[in-house]
């Protein structure tokens, strides 16, 4: 519990209000960076701790800030608080209870790449939190955390908040971009890569709420402090969301590596009603289906070691679950989410989601013929490679590996 | 010189310059990789993903930055482990393409199927069958069974209308975005868009009137199925039943080359056409054509045309017989002797123009050209030069459209200066008033109306940018129209325009000259045979014993003409439809449409096109030029009657600009970029390619003899509180080709006048109220719009609505009924 970089407010009570937060050591950072530190002092630090985007890719976010050209200007930094993907809701305990370390952390990326306005981009259901963040960003420029001429220095930064509509393809990047520039949120072609071509047609680095909140750690007390958790290759903590079929679903925040056995069955306190665990999806909606073996259980949580299961740790919202569950049912949650949430630009993925629900649902309430499993799993198969962007290939992934591993469960549902 | 890059498609080699696109390498080699949202005049949009192919690089090696070879030398191609978008990705050197491979045509087996599963199985009833992409690629590449439940397909609406003109069948759409991209990247009409998302996404209109773009036809001609349908055509016909007929548009100076789709009928045996199509012509409106040019054809049919010629009895016109008709004008002629006034308009052919001077000549009259704007002399002089062409000006080039509001006047100009500029061209727009060109402009210059002349000396002697861009270009072509310009004002603005063009030494070569926006087809085919305007023309004919008038309608544009023309001992008139000046006339004879007869024009630019007919004449109708030989012959003259092909040769063999043109030479075609065709509707849509001419622009007039000077205009001095009103002409007016098609009925200008907010707010009059237009010696009505754009001070007064207001002129304005009632 002491090993907490970013769920601090579960040591600290009110962290969430601007005085408590710097009662404990708040914006101290922010201010020594900007009247000291030179901004690829920030960036050499961040690259320093291997720090990895905590949205789901897992890039290095230092390499990445380093990708942006400094022959155009400005540039932008935008967070991207869409947090979206089912069995998510890490981002969400941040931003109501620990705003100011995401806030500070914000503003040291800002710094980092010499931005003059950062965007917090909410998706629309968080419209309370956002007003909130208003609030709260007025406070801190009452305060002269914020604004023109910091601290005394040349240094100025605007925060701007901005609500999406209830989309979840708005928490890709570019498609983020469109929905800030007012246009209809579909993901953009790619190259030109945000980095070059971003906002506006500027530089702009994109950046998870949860990988922001790391920064005032790092910059703060050193790579070498965030290093000393986790593993080589994945450092740090990570939040791990933990929900389905176990006894304490919720955020653990527990150093990169930590078994799956770990959290499921110490602090999730395992399987409701002490039931066999069935599978396990370690990124939410978008996951494969892992069967929950003994090998499955003793991997290391990280970005290395969970792809040898046949997954990824992606925003590593673990959902359990049990012999009480029939795969098919989940799959047809799944494939229902990513037919709603389609944005309908490319065709695989506008007419396959559709597709798939259509044959799901005559799979789930039993008027399918025995073709039909296998029909999904072409369906599926037809769509991989093709999409335009991530959404379509991952609305596959979770059919794919449910029929292939789990197709007694779709079986059972099969008219005798 | 640009970079090329070298690569190979399915085994065979290819250059093309670096940054094509593997789609348009391909189409290079005539190999087909099938697009549906890429379309070769759009950014690319990787969106529908039929494209995908295998793509394999050189492999680099990172140390040494050389390329790694194989055993035997070659060099080691790559493959990615994904297919990519053909048309989202470049070519580079040594790029290793497969489009036909068993990976590629699964792949596109499977896009095609995703795509059929909720298309409607409507090819039986639907017109896009014959030419529909996504018929054509199915049948080459896609399953022959669909594996989705039929009873699973979403039902969705059948017949929307978008506006009143373009019908979208929810069903059909396979969201390939080629619409909303054509009116967002092309006609800057951004008017319909998506809306919706996932397998509910569909087309929307945002605009009231819906689809409000005078270039909505054209998204019917790239839609790669048949969801965009126009409500001229939709059940129309079957494209294997229509023959393609060449033909060009003579709506206005630009001369779209277009295609009329023809069909006999089966109850009345007459062929009629079905429906206008845009025919590729890159030099001079690409493939494209504006709303007013695909849909007012039906002029030609109108219950209104003239079938009979007609003479004045007892104060009303009767039908009489041909004979008759001619003896009596004949005889009307014979009299008059040199005392005739002869007038022409920009709506006839060169041949009837040839014959009309012919006429006038020998019986020692003058020739004279009613039209709106004057100059067209200058124009042939320093006008565009062979081997023009509007698609070459770019950065280096310069633009200048002065006093034209080339959206309203002519679109397809519009469309190509703004691509000029797109490309880098710098554009100056001069105008009294905001106009639809400014946003593209690099620099605009406002000038009030009046003051022509002080603008015009900015820019020549000026040492402003302007000054500087327009002398130190490359290339500089001037545009001039009818914004606020009578024939006087215009026939000096040309003058000084053209001695700009001569003082910089922007004349006699190609992409160079002067461009006025005529308001007819063929006014510079006039000019180029020696027509003149007459700015005293009321006392010509007052002066005249009688007029001659072919194809111009000077009542219903002119006061004092018309009343000159009431006045007149007689009038002989020859058109399409009984206007206001053929009820003046004592004898009217019934004249010929473009498409029922063949003839050439002559475009803005100066290139001379030819037309053939289309569907059979109207029994009773003769062609102009046959009606002006016949009443020659019958008054003695040595004028006979003979074929548009004789009339053609005798006024090719004549000296002037038209020697040596024949017609081989009008007809002649070359291969056109983009490849477009009636069997590859899949790349650029369904325009048509041209294998009936291009046309050819004509040498420069070398005559010695120059137009006369132009006086200087005066002014029009404006006192306190009253208003300046200068005519302004737009697309949709109630002229008569434009009056008789009801299909663009709702489109016509509501609103005769237009006035600044500022100004409507000081008279308390409101957008849709009636007013008054009190002018010295009599008055205009009609009702107002807004316009935020123009000057106060100004009341904009639209031409061919009735208003007769052809000149600048001095108002004074007054609300005479409220739109709505006022509390």
């Amino acid at each position: 519990m002491s090993d907490l970089f970013l769920l601090r407010h579960r040591n600290i009570e009110g962290l969430n209000q601007l005085s408590i937060y710097l009662e404990n050591g708040g914006f101290k950072t922010w201010k020594k960076a900007v009247t000291t530190q030179k901004p690829e002092e920030l960036i050499n630090e961040v690259k320093a701790s291997g720090l990895r985007g905590r949205g789901g890719a897992g890039f290095p976010t230092g390499v990445k800030w380093s990708f942006l050209p400094n022959n155009i200007w400005p540039h932008y930094v935008v967070a991207n608080s869409d947090e979206s993907e089912p069995g998510t809701f890490k981002d969400r305990e941040i931003l109501e209870y620990n705003p100011y370390q995401f806030l500070e952390g914000l503003m040291l990326a800002s710094y980092a790449v010499q931005a003059k306005d950062a965007y917090i981009y909410f998706r629309g259901e968080f419209w309370q939190i956002a007003h909130r963040f208003d609030e709260r960003i007025a406070e801190l420029t009452a305060a002269g955390y914020l604004g023109d001429h910091l601290f005394g220095t040349d240094y100025s930064l605007r925060i701007h908040t901005h609500l999406g509509a209830g989309a979840y393809i708005c928490g890709e990047e570019t498609a983020l971009l469109e929905s800030i520039e007012g246009r209809l949120g579909q993901p953009r072609l790619r190259p030109p890569f945000p980095a070059v071509e971003g906002l506006f047609g500027l530089p702009t680095v994109i950046n998870n709420v949860e990988t922001l909140t790391n920064l005032p750690v790092i910059i703060g007390e050193g790579a070498a402090h965030f290093r000393s958790v986790g593993t080589e290759k994945s450092p740090g903590t990570k939040i791990f969301s933990l929900s389905g079929r176990v006894k304490k679903p919720g955020n653990y925040e527990l150093p990169l590596g930590t078994t799956f056995r770990e959290l499921i069955f110490t602090h999730g306190e395992g399987i409701i009603n002490d039931a066999k665990i069935k599978a396990i999806m370690p990124a939410g909606a978008s996951s494969a289906l892992i069967p929950a073996t003994d090998v499955a259980l003793d991997t290391p949580m990280d970005y290395e070691f969970v792809p040898a299961l046949g997954g990824q740790l992606g925003s590593a919202s673990v959902i359990i679950l049990d012999e009480t569950v029939n795969i098919s049912d989940l799959v047809k949650d799944t494939v229902h989410f990513f037919k709603h949430e389609s944005c309908g630009k490319c065709t695989p993925c506008r007419e396959g989601t559709y597709w798939m629900s259509c044959i799901i649902d005559r799979i789930v309430s039993g008027k399918s013929k025995k073709e039909d499993i296998d029909l999904l799993l072409t369906v599926a198969r037809n769509m991989q490679n093709k999409c335009f962007c991530a959404l379509g290939e991952f609305s596959t992934t979770a059919v794919v590996s449910a029929i292939d591993k789990f197709r007694a469960d779709f079986e059972a549902r099969l008219e005798s | 010189m640009e970079k090329l890059v070298t690569l190979q498609i399915d085994g065979r080699s290819v250059t093309v310059p670096a940054g094509t696109m593997i789609v348009d390498a391909a189409k290079k080699l005539d190999i087909i990789i099938p697009t549906f949202c890429y379309h070769p005049k759009l950014k690319p949009a990787g969106m529908c993903r039929v494209c995908l192919v295998d793509v394999g690089r050189p492999q680099i090696d990172r140390a040494t930055n050389q390329p790694v070879l194989n055993e035997d030398g070659t060099p080691k191609i790559v493959f990615g482990p994904k297919l990519e978008t053909a048309c989202t990705t470049p070519v580079s050197e040594g790029m290793v393409v497969w489009g036909a491979t068993e990976k590629v045509m699964e792949a596109r087996k499977e896009i095609l199927e995703f795509l059929l599963t909720s298309h409607p199985l409507d090819c039986p009833v639907c017109d896009k069958g014959g030419e529909c992409p996504l018929q054509n690629l199915t049948l080459k590449f896609g399953p022959t069974e669909s594996r989705f439940e039929f009873n699973e397909k979403k039902h969705l609406s059948k017949h929307v209308p978008l506006g009143e003109l373009i019908y979208l069948d929810r069903e059909r759409c396979i969201q390939c975005g080629r619409c909303v991209r054509f009116q967002d990247q092309i006609a800057d009409d951004p008017v319909i868009g998506f809306s919706e998302r996932g397998r509910s996404i569909q087309i929307v209109s945002y605009s009231e009137p819906g689809f409000d773009s005078i270039f909505s036809g054209n998204t019917t001609d790239i839609c790669p199925v048949g969801a965009l349908t126009t409500a001229d055509f939709r059940f129309g016909a079957r494209t294997w039943e229509m023959e393609n007929k060449a033909s060009i548009c003579t709506q206005c100076p630009v001369g779209c080359n277009i295609t009329y789709n023809t069909r006999r009928e089966v109850k009345s045996g007459k062929i009629v056409i079905k429906r206008v199509m845009p025919r590729q012509n890159e030099e001079v409106n690409e493939i494209w054509i504006c709303d007013k040019g695909r849909f007012t054809y039906h002029y030609a049919n109108s219950p209104e045309r003239l079938t009979s010629p007609l003479i004045k009895r007892n104060g009303e016109l009767v039908r009489v017989s041909w004979e008759e008709a001619i003896e009596f004008a004949a005889q009307k002629v014979k009299a008059a002797g040199s005392k005739l006034a002869v007038i022409a308009s920009g709506r006839l052919s060169n041949e009837d123009l040839y014959t009309l001077k012919k006429f006038s000549a020998e019986i020692g009259g003058k020739a004279i050209l009613h039209t709106t704007i004057s100059g067209g002399d200058w124009v042939s002089r320093v006008g565009m030069a062979p081997g023009s062409d509007l698609s070459k000006l770019e950065k280096g080039s310069t633009i200048l459209v002065f006093a034209s509001d080339l959206h309203e006047e002519a679109p397809l100009w519009w469309l190509r200066v703004k691509g000029a500029a797109e490309r880098g061209a710098t554009l100056i727009v001069a105008n009294a008033r905001k106009t639809r060109l400014d946003k593209f402009a690099t620099h605009t210059l406002r000038y009030q109306y009046g003051e022509e002349a002080k603008a015009l000396d900015e820019i020549i002697s000026g040492k402003s940018e302007i000054s500087r861009a327009v002398k130190e270009a490359e290339n500089l072509v001037v545009f001039y129209g009818s914004d606020g310009l009578g024939l006087a004002q215009s026939a000096f603005v040309a003058e000084k325009l053209a001695e700009l063009l001569t003082s910089t030494g922007h004349t006699g070569k190609p992409n160079n000259g002067l461009i006025a926006v005529w308001q007819k087809g063929n006014d510079q085919g006039a000019w180029e045979l020696g027509y003149k305007t007459d700015e005293h023309l009321e006392d010509t004919i007052s002066a005249a014993m009688g007029v001659y008038i072919a194809g111009a309608d000077p009542a219903s544009e002119d006061p004092g003409l018309k009343i000159a023309l009431q006045r007149a001992g007689f009038i002989i008139v020859q058109d399409l439809f009984l206007t206001d000046t053929a009820r003046l006339a004592d004898v009217v004879f019934p004249a010929q449409a473009v498409m029922e007869r063949e003839g050439t024009a002559v475009t803005g630019e100066r290139r001379m096109q030819y037309y053939a007919p289309a569907v059979c004449e109207p029994e009773g109708t003769r062609p102009d030029h046959s009606i002006t030989c016949a009443i020659a012959q019958a008054a003695g003259m040595s004028l006979t009657v003979a074929s548009t092909a004789e009339i053609f040769e005798q006024m090719t063999a004549a000296p002037g600009v038209f020697h040596n043109i024949t017609l081989a030479q009008l007809r002649e075609t070359h291969e056109q970029w983009p490849k477009i065709g009636r069997n590859e509707v899949y790349y650029a849509g369904t325009a048509f390619d041209n294998k009936d001419g291009l046309g050819v622009i004509l040498p420069l007039n070398q005559d010695q003899e120059k137009p006369l000077p132009a006086a200087i205009p005066e002014a029009v001095a404006v006192p306190q509180g009253q208003f300046l009103a200068v005519p302004v002409t737009r697309l949709y007016d109630r002229g008569g080709t434009v009056i008789t098609s009801d299909m663009v009925k709702e489109r016509i200008t509501r609103n005769l006048i237009s006035l600044n907010p500022k100004d409507a707010d000081k008279i308390k009059a409101a957008a849709g109220d009636r007013i008054l237009l009190h002018l010295a010696g009599r008055d205009i009505e009609g009702l107002i719009g807004l316009d935020h754009g123009q000057p106060e001070g100004v009341v904009l007064v639209t031409r061919s609505m009735g208003a007769l207001l052809s000149t600048p002129a001095l108002a004074a304005v007054s609300v005479i009924e409220p739109a709505t009632q006022k509390s």
